[in-house]
């Protein structure tokens, strides 16, 4: 209790002692993204002004307030509050009584807080790396050398055996004159041994051919660059933004669906920064981010300025990856909304993925092995009731497959 | 002896002091070769940077680089919306409903895009009128896509921005007021109620303009008639349904006869049902018609008398004797006086429900035919509503061309008519044009009129416009935008606007006209969605008395002298609006079944008389000579088909060829038969004499009668129908097994073993050839649905056209299909029968006709499927017979195998290919391509899919929804079925037991198509009864 009463007594006194307090720049960021980053931003106008810098164009007192009441000031005709009324739009900003000025001087201290320069990297790291990099070659070398000394040893062993030979002289030169006929020639007189090899070649190259042409036109691991880098990897994956968000004709129509970039203004016409983890190596910096959302920003004609549409459109030409032949009828309705396949399946881990990629071979094969071996979803769904009790019943099985249903029937697929 | 021969390659070598000859003949190069400049300077040679061996380098690195660019896969873009529209979900369709109104095709009907793209139409059911689509408007899709079409305004041929336009035709207007001279405007039957306001409007500013209306075929004689025993004019509505008795005097009712669209409420009386409660007896209605051409209502009548126009007219004013009890004058051939009493009995027995109408182009024909069906008291015709969808006034037309010339009309204003190509006096409107002072040309196309005109306005297709119309009285229809115009046009009623200062679009006064005048309960968005809006309003018809004894004095009077031309149109290409579209020129007449032509029909009596000629050449394919035909010192040259059926004494020419603006080169095809069409009488005199020049024809069947072949068609009498057992005119087809009869569907004949089909859908198809009455709509939907490709003229010729829904055509070679069969049991040995079978390749002179719509028959023990080496072809547990086309080899194996001819082969790659110079090869009609169906490609077979794309959709659609599919969800399901307005075509799941196919599938007129092959098709027709009862 006594504790409590304590506390209290120095947060008055703390309090009384305005003026001579040290503002809380923590507490002023705190208060910043709950009570104002709905509207304003630090560097960028929103709906309201950027506030970087706000204390030194305005008094102190004047900001007091005209953030507790700005309505009020406005009325009153105050000039300068008049004039921020007019150039956003007549609305006027939301009324923060709850605010005190300790507050005020927090959140102003956030505003005007400039973080100091990033300091250079420190130069035991520098060398630290380049240590790295130097033990890697040293390795290098090292291995380089030891390869070299097994090599000359091999060619002394050699040498000593070939001169051990040559005292033998004699000997082995009687044997291999006698025997006379070279391998090669007597490779060509076995007719049958000759027979044997052709046909193991032509076999071997045939299968070898056969394998190379079945690979062409299979574009897996088709990873082409886009016209805007979008990484799933920041929206499926870090955001965990749900694939159906953006690709909503999946479950309801054949195709998945490019969102329109209005789809992607629904966010990003508050994101216009990216703030999140960078990938220096391949220099994904939050400056390259934040760079394809301003390419976003051009496509979709949205001013960052006046925070508004200009009309001004260049729809993005992206660049497809899933690619099934025109004599292919694939719909993703049947696969997400009646089967249930997740995404994932085909499409492979999207959310990991920085640059997308086709993850499935898309061959016929392909196709049926999966129709082979899924089973039907056959639970709350009317449709399958009668059918999946009569069919399962005619194959003796408990759960019918999706070939089992008439999956692999040609004109399923192709017409 | 040898050396006096003389070889020569022209005869100019014969002449031995040609000089060019003797030069040639010493100097291979006349002109010196430039040798000494290319090779002369050593130096130059030596110093050249390339070098043979360089030469050779870049050829060989040129070749290993081109091949290694064509290793690289394409790469595809995709470009999503920038803002997508909230109705559009890619790869799902959306549909309008909507309404066309060109001046001759009106119809209600819904449109179904794709991605914002219209690519089918399709019937507006809920339409309480003209909701069937005929194969024209089916086929009106594709005209929007047309490359030829004007792609913004000219002024004298040059672009020009609809701005300027309207400034200059509105100063210019402003002037002829001024002036007081008088300018008209000349457009097509709108019927719109909306724009016949705005035209009041228009007039009340400028007071100088005469608004006539000018249908290019027209109905003007019809309109006269019934204004005066009306007093309105327009046109009458009939339902067929309730006529027990239905006389045709020369009226193509089932064909475009006042506008078409009478072939749904005639079927309904055509169907014959037992009750098999009363048992009560079938019944269907009888159908007399008296023509000269042998047109679809003529195929399908139960009984056809071929006259001639002048004998229809004295017959139609003896029916009218015999009826009012009149004694009329005038000769006919005895047997046809006996058979028009006939006929006279039959019509007073029914009674109110006997029906008579007319298409001859004469006043006092329609006026007798109202008054016969007045004293019949006649229920088939409307009391309270009528038709207005033609207004056109022959006499004010005639009018307006000598006013021009004349110069006291100064400026025209054309909407939606080709007078330059549809006037018979087409060289006075031109001079006409060429004389005043102002000439705007409202068209879709630079046609001939456009491109005369001083500003050719380029005009919206109707899916890119809007508009509103009242067919008949009462029922108002909305015509909306379906895409945003592809090009730099302007509707002709926003463009009134423009010239009366007014900021409203044409839609605001639509919006305006309807809330205020037309729609009593319902809200405009209603209205707009079901595309139909019927009001209560009831306009009785007045009576009004007239000297009709008179009238049926000058028909009776009628005299002839030599040969009647009747000029019609024909079902593919109606007035020739349409005809730089593919689809249509290629569609084959049901009648003829000849596509990319026309030609005068002529009866085999005529044709020997004046030396006209139909041959088969090598090949197979269809030839003739030449007809010169003069109407009143016109002269035209037009190629000839033998008609079985054609009256002696009479030929028939259709409208709508010969154009030869706007249209591409593979399309201008034919002779322009409007030049015969004198003061717009359909019925012109004629002179006929042979000329000895071939022409080729592009004829889909070459074999026209059924020579007795009972398992194609099978036909009987509704009196058999009603009094004998099935057994007597539907039996069960025998096959010899072991020597013994057997019935084809017992076990034991059967190759095959039998696939239990009891589970999952099965689908059938039902056709009854009752109720087909030959319009062909189907075919040209099945077109659209299927990406079906244009092959052109010589192509067809080849016997290679694409069609995978076919319409055959029999003409029996006796009087009746009936004799045909008893004359082929009645064949005795083998040279009886080579003689007998050689006349029977004949028709004959009035044949009976019946039309059989044939596509692939989806055999449960399919011929081809076992013959394909590759397995491209199999069946499917839901009774489809799949193609998969990228597995196909093209051996054509299948085709040899299949029994019904079905199956097609693409011999080219019909896209993307200038030899095929048709929608598939330009970007702009690649946009009416269905995008669920593939484009074939070459090499590969095709065939009817039983339209697999829109069952599995279905399917698709209820699993999604996680229910069975609904009740005769799949009779729309074909693009045939969905098309056929009579019904006669129904498909559907016949493991539905609930279903309407199910029970069509157990009537006893159910047959198959060749039957005896064994292969179970799920295609099934219905025997084809004729009524030939006495009334």
């Amino acid at each position: 209790m006594s504790l409590f009463a304590l506390n209290f007594l120095l947060s008055l006194s703390f309090s009384i002692n305005v003026s001579a307090q040290e503002p809380d720049i923590a507490k002023g960021k705190s208060l910043f993204n709950s009570q104002c980053a709905s509207c304003h931003k630090l560097n960028r106008k929103l709906v309201g002004p950027a506030l970087k810098g706000v204390s030194a164009k305005y008094e102190k007192e004047w900001l007091y307030s005209w953030i507790k009441n700005s309505a009020a000031m406005i009325k009153s005709g105050d000039e300068r509050a008049v004039a921020i009324y007019e150039e956003y739009n007549k609305v006027a900003m939301n009324a923060f009584p709850n605010l005190s000025n300790n507050d005020i001087d927090n959140i102003l201290a956030y505003t005007d807080y400039v973080p100091p320069k990033p300091t250079p990297p420190p130069g035991a790291a520098v060398v630290q790396t380049s240590a790295s990099d130097s033990t890697s070659d040293i390795i290098l070398i090292l291995l380089s050398f030891v390869l070299l000394v097994l090599v000359i040893l091999l060619y002394l062993i050699n040498k000593t055996l070939k001169s051990l030979v040559a005292q033998n002289t004699v000997f082995a030169d009687s044997k291999s004159n006698k025997k006379g006929i070279p391998i090669w020639k007597a490779f060509v007189k076995n007719q049958f041994l000759v027979l044997v090899s052709v046909v193991s070649l032509l076999l071997s190259s045939a299968y070898f051919a056969y394998d190379y042409m079945m690979q062409i036109g299979v574009d897996q691991g088709y990873m082409p660059i886009q016209p805007i880098h979008y990484s799933h990897k920041i929206h499926a994956g870090a955001n965990q933004i749900e694939c159906q968000y953006c690709h909503s004709s999946a479950k309801k129509s054949k195709h998945s669906g490019i969102p329109s970039l209005n789809v992607c203004m629904n966010c990003h016409e508050n994101i216009a920064d990216y703030n999140g983890e960078e990938d220096l190596e391949k220099g994904y910096t939050k400056d390259f981010y934040t760079n394809e959302i301003k390419k976003l920003y051009k496509a979709v004609g949205w001013d960052e300025n006046t925070q508004s549409y200009t009309g001004d459109t260049e729809p993005v030409k992206w660049v497809r990856i899933h690619n099934l032949p025109d004599f292919v009828y694939f719909n993703h309705a049947q696969h997400v909304t009646v089967a249930g396949v997740d995404c994932q399946k085909c499409h492979g881990p999207v959310e990991e993925m920085e640059i997308l990629y086709q993850h499935s071979p898309l061959t016929m094969g392909w196709c049926i092995n999966c129709h082979r071996e899924s089973n039907i979803k056959v639970k709350d769904n009317e449709y399958y009731t009668k059918i999946h009790k009569e069919l399962s019943k005619k194959y003796g099985v408990k759960e019918l497959t999706a070939a089992q249903m008439g999956g692999l029937e040609c004109g399923k697929c192709h017409y | 002896m040898g050396n006096h021969k003389k070889y020569w390659k022209s005869e100019v070598e014969l002449s031995s002091d040609n000089k060019m000859i003797s030069d040639l003949r010493n100097n291979e190069f006349v002109d010196e070769l430039p040798v000494n400049t290319l090779l002369g300077n050593k130096n130059n040679l030596e110093n050249s940077s390339t070098n043979r061996r360089d030469f050779l380098k870049y050829l060989g690195f040129s070749t290993a680089a081109a091949t290694l660019a064509s290793c690289e896969g394409p790469v595809n873009r995709s470009i999503p919306y920038v803002v997508q529209p909230e109705r559009i979900i890619p790869g799902i369709s959306n549909y309008y409903a909507t309404s066309i109104a060109d001046g001759y095709d009106f119809a209600n009907v819904l449109i179904k895009t794709r991605e914002g793209r219209p690519i089918k139409i399709l019937n507006n059911s809920k339409a309480k009128v003209k909701s069937s689509a005929n194969a024209r408007v089916q086929a009106s899709v594709l005209s929007m896509y047309d490359s030829m079409r004007l792609k913004g305004p000219t002024v004298n041929g040059e672009a020009t921005s609809w701005d300027k336009l309207n400034k200059d035709v509105k100063s210019e207007l402003d002037l002829m007021l001024a002036s007081n001279s008088q300018v008209v405007l000349l457009t097509q039957t709108f019927a719109s109620p909306t724009t016949s306001k705005l035209i009041k409007d228009f007039q009340d500013k400028y007071p100088n303009i005469r608004h006539v209306v000018y249908d290019a075929i027209s109905d003007s004689k019809a309109l006269d008639a019934f204004e005066i025993a009306h007093g309105k004019r327009a046109l009458p509505i009939y339902d067929f349904s309730k006529a027990d008795v239905i006389v045709s005097v020369g009226a193509d009712f089932l064909g475009d006869w006042q506008g078409g669209g009478h072939d749904t409420s005639y079927v309904k009386g055509r169907v014959p049902l037992k009750n098999k409660i009363t048992n009560e007896k079938a019944k269907m209605s009888k159908h007399f018609q008296l023509e000269s051409n042998m047109t679809i209502s003529g195929a399908n009548a139960d009984n056809r008398i071929s006259l001639t126009p002048t004998q229809q007219k004295i017959a139609l004013a003896k029916i009218y004797g015999h009826i009012s009890g009149n004694v009329v004058s005038g000769n006919l051939p005895e047997n046809i006086e006996i058979q028009i009493k006939n006929i006279s009995n039959s019509l007073i027995k029914s009674g109110s429900k006997g029906l008579i109408i007319t298409g001859l182009d004469d006043v006092d024909a329609h006026l007798l035919t109202h008054k016969i069906n007045d004293l019949l008291k006649s229920i088939s015709i409307n009391a309270n509503e009528v038709s207005l969808i033609k207004e056109g006034n022959d006499s004010e037309v005639i009018e307006l061309v000598s006013d021009l010339n004349s110069g006291k009309v100064k400026g025209i204003i054309m909407c939606g008519v080709n007078p330059v190509y549809t006037m018979p006096n087409s060289d006075e409107f031109i001079s006409g044009i060429n004389k005043s002072q102002l000439s705007v040309c409202f068209s879709m196309k630079n046609d001939e009129t456009a491109s005369i005109s001083k500003w050719a306005a380029a005009c919206p297709h109707y899916f890119e416009s809007w508009g509103d119309n009242e067919m008949v009285s009462g029922n108002f229809s909305l015509t909306q935008p379906t895409i945003r115009p592809l090009f730099d046009t302007m509707q002709f009623q926003d463009c009134l606007l423009r010239w009366m200062n007014s900021e409203n679009s044409f839609y605001d006064l639509i919006k305006e006209n309807w809330n205020e005048n037309i729609l009593e309960k319902k809200s405009w968005n209603e209205a707009l969605h079901d595309g139909f809006y019927k009001s209560n309003l009831n306009l009785p018809l007045k009576k009004i008395n007239y000297d009709f004894l008179n009238a049926a004095k000058n028909l009776s009077s009628a005299k002839s002298n030599g040969l009647e031309l009747v000029l019609y149109s024909k079902t593919g290409m109606g007035d020739g609006q349409q005809s730089n579209n593919p689809w249509l020129q290629e569609f084959p007449d049901p009648i003829t079944r000849v596509s990319w032509d026309n030609y005068l029909t002529v009866s085999k009596f005529d044709a020997q008389k004046i030396g006209l000629k139909n041959q088969n050449v090598a090949n197979g394919a269809l030839d003739s000579n030449y007809a010169n035909i003069s109407v009143s010192g016109v002269n035209i040259k037009v190629p000839v088909i033998i008609q079985p059926g054609q009256a002696r004494g009479s030929v028939g020419l259709a409208f709508g060829y010969g154009k030869t603006n706007g249209i591409k080169k593979e399309m201008q095809v034919g002779v322009n038969a409007y030049r015969l069409y004198h003061n717009f009488n359909a019925l012109q005199n004629v002179e006929i004499t042979a000329i000895d020049e071939n022409h080729e024809f592009a004829c889909v069947q070459l074999h026209n009668t059924l020579m007795g072949r009972g398992d194609i068609i099978r036909e009987t009498t509704l009196e058999v129908f009603n009094t004998k057992k099935v057994s007597d005119w539907n039996p069960i087809t025998k096959v010899s097994l072991n020597h013994i009869e057997t019935p084809v569907n017992s076990p034991e004949v059967d190759l095959w073993d039998e696939f239990d089909r009891s589970i999952g859908h099965h689908f059938n198809l039902s056709i009854d050839l009752n109720s087909c009455t030959g319009c062909g709509a189907c075919v040209i939907a099945c077109h659209a649905e299927n990406n079906v490709p244009v092959v052109g003229k010589s192509e067809v010729r080849r016997s290679r056209d694409m069609h995978w829904l076919r319409i055959d055509r029999y003409y029996s070679s006796d009087e009746s299909f009936d004799g045909d069969n008893k004359t082929k049991d009645g064949i005795n040995g083998l040279s009886d029968s080579l003689s007998v079978f050689g006349e029977m390749e004949n028709p004959s002179e009035n044949p009976q006709v019946v039309f059989q719509p044939v596509m692939c028959q989806h055999c449960n023990h399919a011929p081809c499927e076992t013959v394909c080496p590759v397995a491209a072809t199999s069946h499917g547990r839901q009774g489809q017979n799949h193609m998969a086309y990228n597995r196909c080899i093209g051996t054509r194996y299948c085709a040899n195998n299949c029994p019904y001819k079905v199956r097609r082969f693409n011999w080219f790659l019909y896209n993307n290919n200038d030899e095929f110079d048709f929608n598939m090869n330009d970007d702009l009609g690649k946009m009416v391509l269905n995008p669920d169906v593939v484009v074939r490609s070459r090499g590969v077979m095709e065939k009817c899919s039983f339209c697999i794309q829109s069952t599995q959709a279905i399917i698709l659609n209820a699993k999604k929804e996680g229910r069975l599919v609904e009740k005769d969800e799949f009779n729309d399901a074909c693009a045939c079925s969905a098309a056929c307005s009579t019904g006669a075509m129904r498909f559907g799941d016949i493991n539905e037991k609930e279903s309407k196919v199910s029970e069509l599938k157990e009537s006893e007129r159910v047959y198959h198509l060749l039957d005896t092959v064994g292969t179970k098709p799920n295609v099934f027709y219905h025997v084809k009864i004729r009524n030939t009862d006495e009334v």
